[in-house]
C-alpha cells in the first residue's frame, strides 16, 4: 500500500519535471516563432520600429563558445587526464575539490573574476573577455566528466599496454584517451550547451555591441545578453524579438542535446 | 641449466596484508613453467612481480630479488619500460585495445620503435600474427576491429601482440580461463610451439593444463611456495603431501 502511494507519488513527480520543460518550450515556441524570419536571423539591432534582428548576436555567441571551446576543451581534458591517471593524491585530491567547488561557483562571480583580471586592464568589455569567462566555466566541467569517463576505460586496457613496454604518458595518450574519446566529446557538448545559455559572465565582460563584431577585442554581443536587452526594454515588439531569440537559444541548446543523445547511443 | 630467472626471498605486500611469503624459484630458459594453486594463494602476484606491474597497485611493496639475465630487476635504476618489454605479458581476460587487429599488434612494435620501414612492421605484424597462429583466420580483415573477433581469437591476438615487440619471457595469467575448449586447446598448443624460443611462466587454474603444457610445475598455497618440481614427478609423485591432495582434488 504504502509502496503503490510512493510509487505513483514519484511517478506524477517525474510526469511534472518533463510536464514543466514541455510547458517552457512550449510557450517560448508560441510567442517567439512568428517573430522569426530571415531578415531577424541576419540583421543587426535597430531602433524600434524599424524591425532589426540578430544576426551579430548569433555570431557573437558563436565566437565566443569557439573560443571557450578552443581554450577550455584542451585544459579541461588534460586536467581530467592528470586527475585519472596521476590524481590518486593529495594534490589530485585538491583539484578535484577546486573543480568541484568551481562548478559550483555562480557564474556572475565569474564574470567579475574575468572583469577584473581582463577587461580592467584592457579598459573595455570585449569578445576574448567573454569567451574566456565561459572558458573558466567549461574547464573544470570538462576536468571532472573527462575523469570520470577515463575511469572506465578497463584497468585490463592499460595494463595490457603497459605489459608491451609503453611508457605511462602513451598509455594515456594512445589507448586511455581514444578509448574514452565518445565519452569525452559527450561531456564537452554538454558543457558547450551549458555555457552557451550562460548570461551573467558576459554582462560584465563581452557587455553587448549594435553591430556585426568580428573583432575579439571589442565588445561583443550575444544572444544571451541581447535576450535580456529587449526582455528588459519598454516596448512590445521588443518584448516580441526576446521571445524568438530565446527560441533560436534554447533551440539551438535542444539540438546539441539530441545530437549528443543520439551519437552516442549510436556508439553503444 | 642456464636460469633465465632467479627468484629469492621474495615478500609481497598489500599495504599490511603479506601475500607472498619468502618466494624462491629458479625459472630455466626456454622452458615451460606452470604455477598452481587454490584462488587466492598468491601465483597470480608473483607473476606480476616478474615484469614488475605490481608497480600500478599504489599500496604493493615488493621485498626480495628477482633476477632475470643477472640483473636484479628491483634494483633501483631498473628502466620498467625495458624490463616489460623484454619480458611480455598475457593476461586472464583478453584486453585487445579498441583498434584494428593490425595496429593491436602494430602498436607494441611502434611504441618501442623496432621497426625499420613501413614494410618491416607490416612483416613484423604477420610474423607475430603468425606464431600466434591467428595469421590465416584475420589476414583478410586486418583492418577491422579487434572487438569483432571471437573470445578464443582476442587471446591469440593478445599472445601475437606481445610476440610482436619480441619479448624473451612470457607471462600468461590464465590465459584460456575464459575460453571454451576448443580454443583452449589452440592456446595449449600454441604455449608448447613457443617453448623452443621463449621462456614461458602460465598460472593455471586447470590442473590438467599444466601438466599438458609445462617442464616444471609450482604449487602456491597462501602465499607460501609448498613443492617445485618437475611436471612429470610433481604430477605422478609429488613430495609433498599437500600437493598430492592439491592434485588429486582432495581439496582446494
Amino acid at each position: 500500500m504504502v509502496n503503490t502511494i510512493m510509487t505513483s507519488l514519484t511517478a506524477i513527480c517525474a510526469v511534472f519535471v518533463t510536464f514543466l520543460l514541455l510547458m517552457i518550450i512550449g510557450y517560448i515556441a508560441v510567442r517567439g516563432f512568428s517573430s522569426i524570419s530571415f531578415a531577424f536571423l541576419t540583421e543587426t539591432p535597430k531602433p524600434v520600429g524599424e524591425g532589426g534582428g540578430i544576426g551579430n548576436s548569433i555570431l557573437g555567441s558563436a565566437i565566443m563558445t569557439l573560443l571557450a571551446a578552443v581554450i577550455g576543451m584542451p585544459v579541461g581534458i588534460a586536467a581530467g587526464v592528470y586527475l585519472a591517471e596521476y590524481g590518486r593524491n593529495w594534490y589530485g585530491n585538491t583539484i578535484r575539490f577546486v573543480a568541484d567547488t568551481l562548478i559550483g561557483i555562480p557564474s556572475i562571480i565569474i564574470g567579475i573574476f574575468v572583469y577584473t583580471l581582463v577587461v580592467l586592464p584592457m579598459g573595455r568589455q570585449s569578445g576574448l573577455a567573454g569567451g574566456l569567462a565561459l572558458a573558466v566555466i567549461m574547464i573544470p566541467i570538462v576536468a571532472r566528466t573527462t575523469e570520470e569517463m577515463i575511469k572506465l576505460v578497463p584497468t585490463a586496457m592499460r595494463e595490457g599496454a603497459l605489459a608491451l613496454g609503453a611508457p605511462q604518458w602513451r598509455v594515456a595518450w594512445n589507448i586511455v584517451l581514444p578509448a574514452a574519446a565518445s565519452g569525452i566529446a559527450t561531456g564537452a557538448m554538454l558543457a558547450i550547451a551549458r555555457v552557451t545559455g550562460e548570461t551573467a559572465p558576459l554582462l560584465f565582460t563581452a557587455l553587448n555591441s549594435r553591430f556585426y563584431n568580428y573583432y575579439l577585442d571589442q565588445p561583443m554581443s550575444s544572444l544571451t545578453v541581447q535576450i535580456f536587452n529587449y526582455a528588459t526594454g519598454p516596448f512590445e515588439v521588443e518584448h516580441a524579438m526576446a521571445w524568438a531569440a530565446t527560441l533560436i537559444l534554447v533551440g539551438t541548446i535542444l539540438v546539441i542535446n539530441i545530437l549528443v543523445r543520439t551519437v552516442t547511443k549510436r556508439r553503444h | 641449466m642456464d636460469n633465465k630467472i632467479s627468484v629469492s626471498n621474495l615478500n609481497f605486500f598489500y599495504g599490511k596484508a603479506q601475500a607472498l611469503y619468502d618466494i624462491a624459484l629458479d625459472i630455466p630458459e626456454r622452458e615451460v613453467v606452470a604455477f598452481i594453486g587454490p584462488s587466492g594463494c598468491g601465483k597470480s602476484t608473483f607473476l606480476r612481480t616478474l615484469n614488475r606491474m605490481n608497480d600500478t597497485i599504489p599500496i604493493a611493496r615488493v621485498d626480495g630479488n628477482v633476477i632475470i639475465d643477472g640483473e636484479n630487476i628491483y634494483a633501483s635504476g631498473t628502466d620498467v619500460v625495458a624490463l616489460r618489454r623484454k619480458v611480455g605479458m598475457v593476461f586472464q581476460k583478453s584486453n585487445p585495445f579498441p583498434k584494428s587487429i593490425f595496429e593491436n599488434v602494430a602498436y607494441g612494435i611502434r611504441i618501442n620503435g623496432i621497426h625499420s620501414s613501413k614494410q618491416d612492421l607490416n612483416d613484423r605484424v604477420e610474423k607475430a600474427l603468425r606464431d600466434a597462429a591467428l595469421w590465416n583466420e584475420v589476414k583478410d580483415r586486418l583492418n577491422t576491429s579487434a572487438f569483432g573477433l571471437s573470445g578464443g581469437q582476442q587471446q591469440r591476438l593478445c599472445i601475437a601482440r606481445a610476440l610482436a615487440v619480441q619479448p624473451e619471457v612470457i607471462l600468461m595469467d590464465e590465459p584460456a580461463s575464459a575460453l571454451d575448449p576448443i580454443a583452449t586447446q589452440k592456446i595449449e598448443e600454441l604455449v608448447v610451439e613457443l617453448k623452443r624460443d621463449y621462456t614461458i611462466v602460465i598460472v593455471t587454474h586447470n590442473m590438467h593444463q599444466a601438466s599438458r603444457v609445462s617442464d616444471r610445475t609450482a604449487f602456491f598455497m597462501l602465499g607460501k611456495l609448498i613443492e617445485y618440481n618437475k611436471t612429470e614427478k610433481m604430477f605422478q609423485n609429488p613430495d609433498q603431501k599437500m600437493t598430492e591432495d592439491y592434485i588429486t582434488g582432495r581439496f582446494g
